[in-house]
């Protein structure tokens, strides 16, 4: 027999097996669904992982209340499609006081409505290992994690004393109170991600493809007027343009970029010749130098 | 290759074509090690830069860093590119490995850079654990250094079997060609035990990018290939697929009563519906009557994919457990020999039991004898109690339950597995099996016709090993006098193992070091086991001062038999009573390794009975003891009785 996996097909079961790792050693996993690319090729991973049972444990979205409306849509979709267990998380206390970007900057919405939002979850219903998508190759903290990623139990990571991580054997043991995040997609890269999507013909979010929508230039990004909380400041008008996003975050802190590719040939494409990283569009890791690492040692995904 | 593409693949057509190009590619897995400020990072960013990995935003940023933490000059420091912690950016150091990624148009390649710090050792060790080749760095006006060595050993033992031998800086010794070949002399002398199948010396500037990707025109004595050209050639096959089939079980996948899958990754071979297959540890065999994968059933699977299969038979395989080819099956034993690599702050310590973890299996271990240490300089093997951080030796295992392996030589993934901590669930070491010790099957346990059971019941008793632990003068032998007293007084037959005794015989060649401490309370926790299975009542007087060995103590007895006794009282009013004059002299400093004066106490955290004894009697100390032991007598009376299991 004469039969050699190809690149996809040797991080296709990597994941699998990351996966199923968890399934056996954990008593309470959840999946973060965050609703972009990465989550969407998560999502098609785990199927795959427990098929012909469903995965073994539920779904949960942060909601920062200020994600694409788009998103929310595909995401209620999936939840029914697929028939996933979707739990939805949203910090009270931050809607409460009405933290949002455009008051309080992205550190501040990003720390409370994200971070803080997501420690609420995982301690409410006292999840012990948490999948996030992150990818090595996206940011350079990101590169230097473990599949496996220890937390305390108040879900600090801290980067100067990992766990060794050996082969494929992973300490999966905590004590009461410490969790694990596990990256399934840690070694795939951008361009990886986009080979599988077109491979599988995996359903991802529209908001990924060019289409005309009614963008303002704010401090050099073209910012989506995703709906009525988005004040224009003097001299700002809202034009109709050629876009899509490269990366789905909060509406107002991830940039636009123009283009007119509408086909996932012609994202990859365009993916091929880019000359800017795909975080690029995101605020906020521009705030300050070593600002993921900072977020993450916080508990950020 | 990102740049080459613009205009060219804009049409989808050629977007599919260059996606299937892409999908041909093979992987290399590598990491860079060797010692300090060798270049190992430097060389990396070079890599990336050359090869076009690096974005605009990522350049800029790049820039900015450069001035701001950079440490050569005006120039990019390329170092900055992987140092993604800000305190390796601030230390100007690499403590944790960087996993980064490129592409040439023949290859894809996952590299990671490795900390060269002794004490970051471990992460070295993780990187190379998944690479299947080792760019070892060499600063030319250095030579080959003690980290050089400790690398290379670690990568030898780890598997690597290709090594690339990056004489760099080769500009700073004015690319002199004599010193090169003097590095690559020392280094192939030195390594010639290791294993490696090839060793490439490149002579280069990481810096300055000479022989990385272009060859350079300084170094015209070098007539080999560029970095990257190696790189992108080398074959590193291993071949898992021709090796017998290994399938250890991860999951069982049961959504309902007509699906039991067994769901896990091809460690190696290959298999196709219709095989035989053998479970590991049972010897039971079965066919494959399907390997199920979302999108439709596969007809035949090979090592590396993520399968399930489901079997013809209803046999028991539980995770932990492997199917096996009949033809060739794997070991199956409890006691093995192995390299460890140690990790931990905390010695490895013989006797001690820690978790042994393979890729699905999960068992105590603990280790029996520690054969040598390895020096790294010289690969003298050297006697050992211990194997301190970042230190390597070999070892006999001895695991609780019978595992499945091969020899690490064999198969990579079926041969290696990984020591944690019992108590702070740390990774401790690495272990690469070298050969079973003897075979499992082979030893059967004397099956008499007296057990337990009767030798107990003819004593009208229940076994019990009472296990007294507490400081010095804490008021434990008084205890286990008195109780012993009582009890035997009642017609029961007991026995005292208390610590000054034993130490004068059995235990007399051990002194006050934690191994020898370790190793002092193993013997007594097997003496108490054998005497409880002779149906007695043990009491065990010991100061036993480390919490993992209790455990170990508790887990060699049978369940409810093992009854932990804290005898609590303050180290202020023992250091006062000092029956044998001991604290006396050991706070004057003239006897060390004094339990509660320069060696831990750590205190039972759950005893089954804890005798707080300030201002008590050593008589109402007993009373509880007693009281304790009649309850567990009659609830398991009433157990045998009517529990009806």
């Amino acid at each position: 027999m004469n039969i050699t996996l190809t690149h996809l097909q040797r991080l296709e079961a990597e994941s699998i097996h990351i996966f199923r790792e968890v399934a056996a050693a954990f008593s309470k996993p959840v999946m973060l669904y965050s609703v972009g690319k990465d989550s969407s090729v998560l999502m098609h991973l785990a199927m795959k992982a427990f098929y012909p049972a469903k995965p073994p444990f539920p779904f949960l979205h942060v909601d920062t209340t200020w994600k694409f409306r788009e998103m929310i849509t595909f995401r209620d979709q999936m939840a029914q499609k697929l028939g996933f267990d979707l739990l939805v998380h949203v910090n009270e206390d931050g809607v409460r006081d009405n933290i949002n970007p455009f008051d309080h900057g992205s550190n501040t919405h990003t720390h409370v409505m994200k971070t803080v939002a997501l420690r609420q979850a995982l301690d409410k219903y006292g999840f012990d290992a948490a999948f996030g998508g992150a990818r090595r190759d996206e940011e350079k903290s990101r590169a230097k994690e473990r599949i496996f990623s220890f937390r305390n139990a108040q879900h600090a990571w801290d980067p100067k004393n990992q766990r060794p991580e050996m082969w494929k054997i992973f300490n999966t043991r905590i004590a009461s109170g410490e969790s694990i995040r596990v990256f399934p997609l840690s070694n795939w890269t951008e361009l990886d991600i986009w080979q599988y999507i077109l491979q599988e013909n995996i359903p991802i979010v529209p908001l990924y493809f060019a289409k005309e929508r009614p963008v303002v230039e704010r401090d050099g990004m073209l910012i989506l007027k995703d709906d009525d909380r988005m004040q224009l400041r003097p001299g700002e008008t809202v034009e109709n343009r050629l876009v899509r996003f490269r990366t789905l975050g909060c509406y107002p802190l991830t940039g636009a970029i123009e283009s007119d590719a509408d086909t996932l040939e012609a994202i990859v494409g365009e993916m091929l010749t880019a000359r800017t990283s795909e975080r690029q569009g995101r605020l906020i890791d521009r705030d300050e130098a070593g600002s993921m690492e900072k977020k993450k040692r916080e508990g950020y995904f | 290759m990102r740049h080459l593409l613009a205009k060219s693949l804009a049409a989808t057509d050629s977007i599919r074509e260059y996606m299937a190009a892409q999908e041909k590619k093979s992987l290399l897995r590598f990491l860079t090690c060797g010692s300090v400020d060798d270049g190992k990072s430097t060389l990396i960013g070079r890599l990336l830069s050359d090869t076009k990995q690096i974005f605009e935003d990522q350049l800029a940023a790049l820039e900015r860093d450069s001035r701001k933490h950079g440490t050569t000059g005006d120039d990019i420091d390329f170092a900055l590119l992987v140092d993604g912690l800000e305190a390796e950016r601030e230390q100007g150091i690499t403590i944790d490995v960087a996993y980064r990624f490129f592409a040439t148009p023949k290859r894809k390649f996952i590299v990671a850079d490795t900390p060269g710090h002794e004490q970051y050792t471990r992460n070295m060790a993780t990187g190379a654990s998944t690479a299947d080749l080792a760019i070892v760095l060499i600063d030319a006006r250095q030579g080959v250094l003690r980290q050089t060595r400790r690398h290379s050993i670690i990568a030898s033992l780890l598997g690597i079997r290709h090594i690339v031998l990056a004489v760099n800086k080769i500009d700073l010794v004015g690319f002199d060609h004599g010193v090169f070949d003097r590095i690559v002399e020392d280094y192939r002398q030195f390594s010639q035990e290791l294993g490696f199948q090839t060793i490439v010396p490149i002579p280069m500037s990481a810096r300055y990018g000479d022989n990385v990707t272009g060859r350079s025109d300084k170094t015209k004595w070098y007539s080999g290939p560029t970095l990257i050209e190696h790189l992108e050639n080398v074959s590193v096959d291993e071949a898992a697929a021709e090796l017998p089939f290994r399938f250890p079980v991860q999951y069982v996948n049961r959504p309902n009563l007509d699906f039991r899958g067994f769901a896990g990754t091809i460690a190696s071979g290959t298999v196709a519906q219709g095989d035989e297959v053998v479970v590991a540890k049972s010897g039971k065999s079965s066919r494959v009557r399907r390997i199920v994968a979302h999108g439709g059933d596969l007809s035949q699977a090979v090592a590396g994919q993520a399968i399930t299969l489901v079997l013809d038979d209803e046999v028991e395989v539980s995770r932990g457990n492997m199917l096996v080819s009949p033809a060739a099956r794997p070991q199956v034993a409890d006691q093995f020999a192995a390299n460890i690599v140690w990790f931990d702050e905390h010695a490895l310590l013989p006797g001690r039991s820690y978790i042994l973890r393979t890729e699905t299996d999960q068992t105590s271990a603990t280790v029996t004898d520690l054969k040598y240490r390895v020096n790294v300089n010289d690969f003298a093997h050297e006697a050992a109690k211990s194997l301190e951080m970042n230190e390597v030796g070999i070892c006999n295992i001895s695991t609780r339950s019978p595992i499945a392996f091969d020899t690490f030589a064999e198969n990579r993934t079926t041969g290696a597995f990984i020591l944690i901590d019992r108590i702070t669930n740390a990774t401790v070491g690495a272990g690469m099996i070298l050969h079973s010790l003897r075979r499992a099957e082979n030893i059967h346990w004397q099956s008499l016709d007296v057990g337990k059971h009767g030798r107990s019941d003819l004593k009208n008793q229940r076994p019990a090993v009472f296990w007294f632990t507490g400081l010095s003068g804490s008021g434990k032998s008084t205890i286990a006098n008195l109780f012993e007293k009582k009890l035997f007084a009642s017609g029961r037959h007991t026995y005292i193992l208390d610590g000054d005794n034993v130490r004068h015989g059995l235990n007399r060649d051990l002194g006050f070091t934690d191994a020898d401490r370790v190793e002092n309370i193993r013997r007594v926790a097997e003496v108490a086991r054998l005497m409880a299975d002779a149906g007695l009542i043990v009491i065990v007087s010991f100061i036993s001062p480390f919490s993992a060995e209790r455990r170990m103590a508790r887990e060699l007895m049978a369940d409810g038999e093992f009854i932990e006794v804290f005898v609590d009282t303050p180290f202020e009013e023992c250091a006062r009573r000092d029956p044998k004059g001991l604290y006396a002299r050991a706070l004057n400093g003239e006897i060390k390794n004094f339990t509660g004066v320069d060696s831990p106490y750590e205190a039972p955290e759950k005893p089954e009975i804890h005798l707080k004894t300030l201002g008590k009697s050593a008589e109402e100390m007993v009373e509880a003891l007693e009281l304790w032991l009649n309850e567990r007598d009659i609830a398991e009376d009433q157990y045998d009785n009517g529990g009806g299991i």
